[in-house]
């Protein structure tokens, strides 16, 4: 496990996935997000960092309009995702979040089996064209997700039956098995104990080499431990956004410094 | 307040004691094997002399088929009610759709009988009987199975809808969000995340909707007939349990005779079914909840 | 951790732009659109369904609260009343001055009709009866003009309400064609109008001939009875077991047993209750067939798992800080639920009461077989006390014996039965609904 920010990971450039510029949030009367600008790199972890309330949430579900769902939840500004705007009105938010998978919070599989949980996305998206190949894919999937070792004996128990952080894997495994281009996390870990945590975090970080990562997180050693850009978001605003060993040992804001260094939060 | 409490008790007791007493004696009077399984539902007229054909199964099937009906008509109804009240209606159209379906609920099962008998019953024979807008001579008479079967789905509509309403409401938000992080549409989502997280709930509704079908009495009394058959025709009258309870009860015939007695028996039958019934759907929807929690 | 023998190349995905719909898109969301109409289509339904009983309830019961009835001033003089307590047949006497009366009448109207003593029968109904008793009992008219309203035949007030026409009436005893001609004269004239019927909502019900004089006033009482018996007995019994089960109650077998008891009470078919109240009060202990006392426990039986349930509520409703309070300035455990918890909680037992009340109201199942129907209850009981044990039928039971006779006439009457029981439990509902926007807490 990294315990030092990753220095070497941070050499390599990266091409732009998603570009947010001027995002505005809003909930009814309340304004969520203020002016929000940030370009999100490809094959790489981001972190959203700051204390609670802060938005970061909210921009992460901005990012697949998992918002949408929310009925007075209003978005402004610009989003783009490979270069074309996501909230278009042309585009289907359907077609959108097979793109941009999404983790969330509390480890939430359905009331399937392990195997159903996984088939569930690429059979609602037609990625298999017969059950020999489907099986491959939640067979790739379970493996990339780091837990085929542990559940390929049991694919057809109930996903509920596993232990939270198997359950958090088998829930990366699910967002998999889509073939997403983006992942994102909403606070992976914060339902697990350590030791799940530490498995969750070593399948972050070999995911980066396939997928552009963005995850939420309250522990700022989280932070350091898996990603190589961080942002910092207090009270809707975007702080600073760097590369996270600048963030962590140098950094510009004093809001920042604040909250790092445990004044704020 | 311990002698409160136990008339619930008392209750219970009184009602297996009644029946039970004046079962068995029936049964000393008439032979069990020819009622559980006889096929024949004649009674004689008490005084007039003459044996009674008292087979049960020809009224177990006329409930069974005028339940089966009503819970065709009011699962899909009712389920789909509550799946769209609970996951597509504006809070406005939910505060009035949803009162509207329990006012169903509270509507007394004669009004739902004499409506059965003077509105449906005709309407059905106008459509489907002798000279109807189909052409087809199917029904002869108002008082049929599907007659009492649609006016009961009625009166069940509110008991699928609101219980199911509840148990969806209490699927987690997050099971949802699951889904939709997945690019699932919401009907995607309701199909196969939902309703299968929802299923035991579901189940235990419809299960108590069956036991209420089962012993609904005045629907069937005033909408289905009084002729005990052994048919598949659902345009055909045909009688229930609890029907003929009432017609074997509120006749002049004397209390010690086999065609009073029979009722009884009757009672207890319907007793033990529906008493199994509310015990199976208590079973499945704890074994389900095991399952998932 | 990771399994090494993942190929890490990812499979080539097809690189489709997020501005452009898919084939698969397209069609996932047609599905969609279908579930969603699949649930317009099952509320709407369900709403028609309660429309249609609405509409046919109000168009057929609405008839039943107007009668049709002959108004005519007339004059018996004292040689007229003599002559005719003369005679044989009495009441027919009477007819016969009435109907040429009625002649006269028409004639100064300028309507010549052409009607025997047998025509004015089936139009008016036997008036002469009517008549003798009035003038028996008030002699001093005798020789003044007196207007009276006579009901008119029930295929007259068909006619009216168009229950009977020209087309679909065959001449019988009871109505022929013709007389329908001199029926359109009365009406014309303003003999034959309609009223209201107040004899439905005061009066007993008739026999089985005559659904006319079919009133709902009598099974009112009878239910009002019930209902008392019920209150009575099942608010204090209700209450008592929910205090005991909610807050003394030690958690062992025995309250377990209560416990699944009155669960599984709440689900027993109605008709089983009437069934224990035939064997148990009326077999077993001897109570008079057909009495409200009788019916009244029957149902107090059936309400009470209603009553319980929903006490033990708003017991529960209530919060353990108010009990804690009570017990820390010294109460006792009693004091602090009869004091304290029990006030709080009254509003809500009140209105899961009067639910349970109105459900009780409209149960018909169990009073079949107690023998609350078809019976003819003549006149009203003497006094309060005999309320309870006097035969007599409820509301729900009258409109079953109504609707369970061969007489036509008598569906209008059930009909109008029904209005008034759902106007009962309307406004039991409605009491309900302010109770607890009233008194409504929030902890």
């Amino acid at each position: 496990m990294y315990d030092q920010p990753n220095l070497e990971s941070t050499v390599s450039q990266n091409d732009i996935k998603i570009s947010a510029d001027k995002v505005q949030v809003y909930y009814g009367e309340n304004h969520a997000i203020k002016d929000v600008s940030v370009e999100i790199e490809d094959k790489t972890v981001t972190a959203f960092i700051g204390p609670s309330g802060c938005g970061k949430s909210t921009f992460l579900r901005t990012l697949n309009r998992m918002n949408d769902t929310i009925d007075i939840c209003r978005v402004e500004g610009n989003i783009n995702l490979d270069g074309e705007d996501i909230y278009d009105p042309k585009v289907d938010p359907v077609q959108l979040r097979a793109k941009v998978g999404m983790v969330f919070q509390k480890p939430n599989p359905f009331p399937k089996s392990i195997y159903d949980n996984i088939a569930y996305g690429p059979r609602i998206h037609g990625l298999a064209s017969s059950k020999a190949e489907l099986d491959e894919i939640v067979e790739k999937s379970l493996r990339r997700g780091a837990i085929w070792e542990e559940v390929k004996d049991r694919l057809h128990a109930p996903g509920t039956g596993l232990s939270g952080g198997q359950q958090q894997r088998l829930c990366i495994a699910r967002a998999i098995a889509t073939e997403p281009e983006v992942l994102l996390m909403d606070e992976p870990c914060s339902a697990l104990d350590p030791i799940a945590t530490a498995q969750v975090e070593e399948l972050i970080d070999e995911l980066r080499s396939r997928y552009s990562v963005v995850i939420v997180t309250h522990s700022m050693q989280q932070a350091a431990r898996v990603s190589q850009k961080t942002a910092f978001f207090h009270l809707g605003n975007l702080v600073e956004y760097d590369d996270t060993s600048k963030i962590f040992t140098n950094p510009t804001d004093e809001r920042t410094e604040s909250y790092i260094t445990g004044r704020i939060g | 307040m311990i002698a409160a409490a136990s008339i619930a008790i008392l209750t219970t007791i009184g009602i297996v004691l009644s029946l039970v007493f004046n079962t068995v004696e029936f049964f000393r009077l008439y032979n069990a094997w020819d009622f559980f399984f006889g096929v024949e539902w004649a009674p004689s007229f008490s005084g007039r002399g003459g044996a009674s054909e008292l087979g049960v199964l020809p009224l177990l099937w006329g409930t069974l088929y005028i339940s089966i009906v009503a819970l065709a008509v009011a699962i899909p109804i009712g389920l789909f009610s509550a799946i769209y009240l609970s996951e597509y209606a504006s809070p406005r159209v939910r505060a009035i759709a949803k009162p509207a379906l329990e006012v169903l609920a509270g509507i007394p099962t004669i009004v739902y009988g004499l409506f059965a008998l003077l509105t449906v019953g005709p309407l059905l024979v106008s459509v489907f009987g002798e000279g109807g807008y189909l052409g087809v001579d199917w029904q002869g008479g108002g008082r049929a199975v599907l007659t009492a079967g649609i006016v009961m789905g009625m009166m069940l509509i509110p008991f699928v809808s609101s219980l199911s309403d509840d148990i969806i409401n209490a699927v987690p938000q997050a099971m949802r969000d699951g889904s939709y992080g997945l690019g699932a549409t919401q009907s995607e989502t309701i199909r196969q995340v939902v309703l299968p997280a929802a299923l035991p709930g579901i189940v235990g509704a419809i299960l108590l909707a069956a036991s209420r079908a089962i012993g609904e009495t005045m629907i069937v009394v005033l909408g289905a007939g009084a002729a005990a058959r052994l048919s598949l025709n659902p345009f055909e009258a045909m009688t229930t349990v609890t029907a003929k309870i009432v017609s074997q009860l509120t006749g002049d015939s004397d209390f010690a005779s086999p065609e009073a007695l029979v009722a009884f028996a009757l009672g207890m039958t319907l007793f033990v079914l529906t008493l199994g019934l509310n015990v199976i759907a208590l079973y499945i929807v704890r074994k389900y909840r095991e399952q998932y929690d | 951790m990771t399994d090494a023998s993942v190929t890490p190349t990812a499979a080539p995905k097809p690189n489709t732009s997020l501005h452009q719909t898919d084939a698969r898109t397209r069609k996932r969301n047609a599905a969609e659109k279908r579930f969603k109409a699949y649930g317009i289509a099952a509320i709407l339904v369900g709403v028609t369904f309660l429309v249609i009983l609405a509409v046919s309830i109000i168009r057929s019961g609405l008839p039943a609260f107007t009668q049709t009835v002959i108004s005519v001033p007339f004059t018996l003089t004292q040689e007229q009343f003599d002559d005719a307590e003369s005679q044989l047949f009495k009441t027919k006497a009477y007819s016969g001055h009435f109907n040429s009366a009625l002649v006269e009448t028409l004639k100064a109207e300028g309507l010549e009709v052409s009607a025997d003593a047998k025509a004015f029968e089936r139009i008016l109904g036997k008036t002469g009866g009517t008549l003798r008793e009035f003038y028996a009992e008030n002699p001093d008219k005798l020789g003044q003009e007196v207007d009276f309203e006579l009901s008119a035949s029930s295929r007259v007030d068909g006619y009216m309400n168009g229950r009977v026409t020209r087309e679909n009436m065959e001449d019988s005893r009871f109505l022929e064609k013709a007389d329908l001609d001199t029926v359109d004269a009365l009406i014309e004239v303003g003999i034959i109008k309609e009223a209201f019927n107040w004899n439905f909502i005061t009066g007993a019900d008739s026999g089985v001939d005559n659904p006319g004089g079919a009133g709902i006033g009598a099974s009112v009482v009878g239910s009002f009875f019930m209902m008392l018996v019920v209150l009575f007995l099942s608010l204090p019994i209700g209450v008592a077991a929910s205090i005991y089960l909610e807050e003394f109650a030690p958690q062992n077998k025995f309250t377990d047993l209560i416990e699944v008891n009155i669960s599984n009470l709440a689900a027993v078919p109605s008709i089983v209750f009437g069934i224990l109240g035939l064997a148990v009060f009326i077999q077993f202990m001897h109570l008079p067939q057909s009495a409200p006392l009788v019916g009244g426990l029957v149902l107090t039986l059936m309400t009470l798992p209603t009553i319980i349930i929903s006490t033990r509520a708003s017991l529960k409703a209530v919060p353990p800080s108010i009990r804690d309070a009570a017990l820390g300035v010294g109460a006792s455990k009693m004091q602090a639920v009869f004091h304290h918890v029990l006030p709080l909680a009254m509003p809500g037992i009140l209105t899961g009461t009067i639910i349970g009340l109105a459900q009780a109201l409209g149960e018909t199942a169990p009073l079949l077989l107690i023998g609350m129907v078809g019976f003819v209850a003549r006149g009203y009981p003497d006094g309060f006390i005999a309320g309870f044990t006097e035969p007599n039928s409820a509301m729900p039971a009258q409109i079953y014996t109504w609707a369970a006779r061969a007489d036509v006439g008598f569906y209008e009457k059930a009909w109008g039965g029904i209005i008034i029981l759902l106007l009962f439990l309307l406004t039991m509902n409605i009491l309900a609904v302010i109770l607890r926007r009233r008194f409504e807490r929030r902890w």
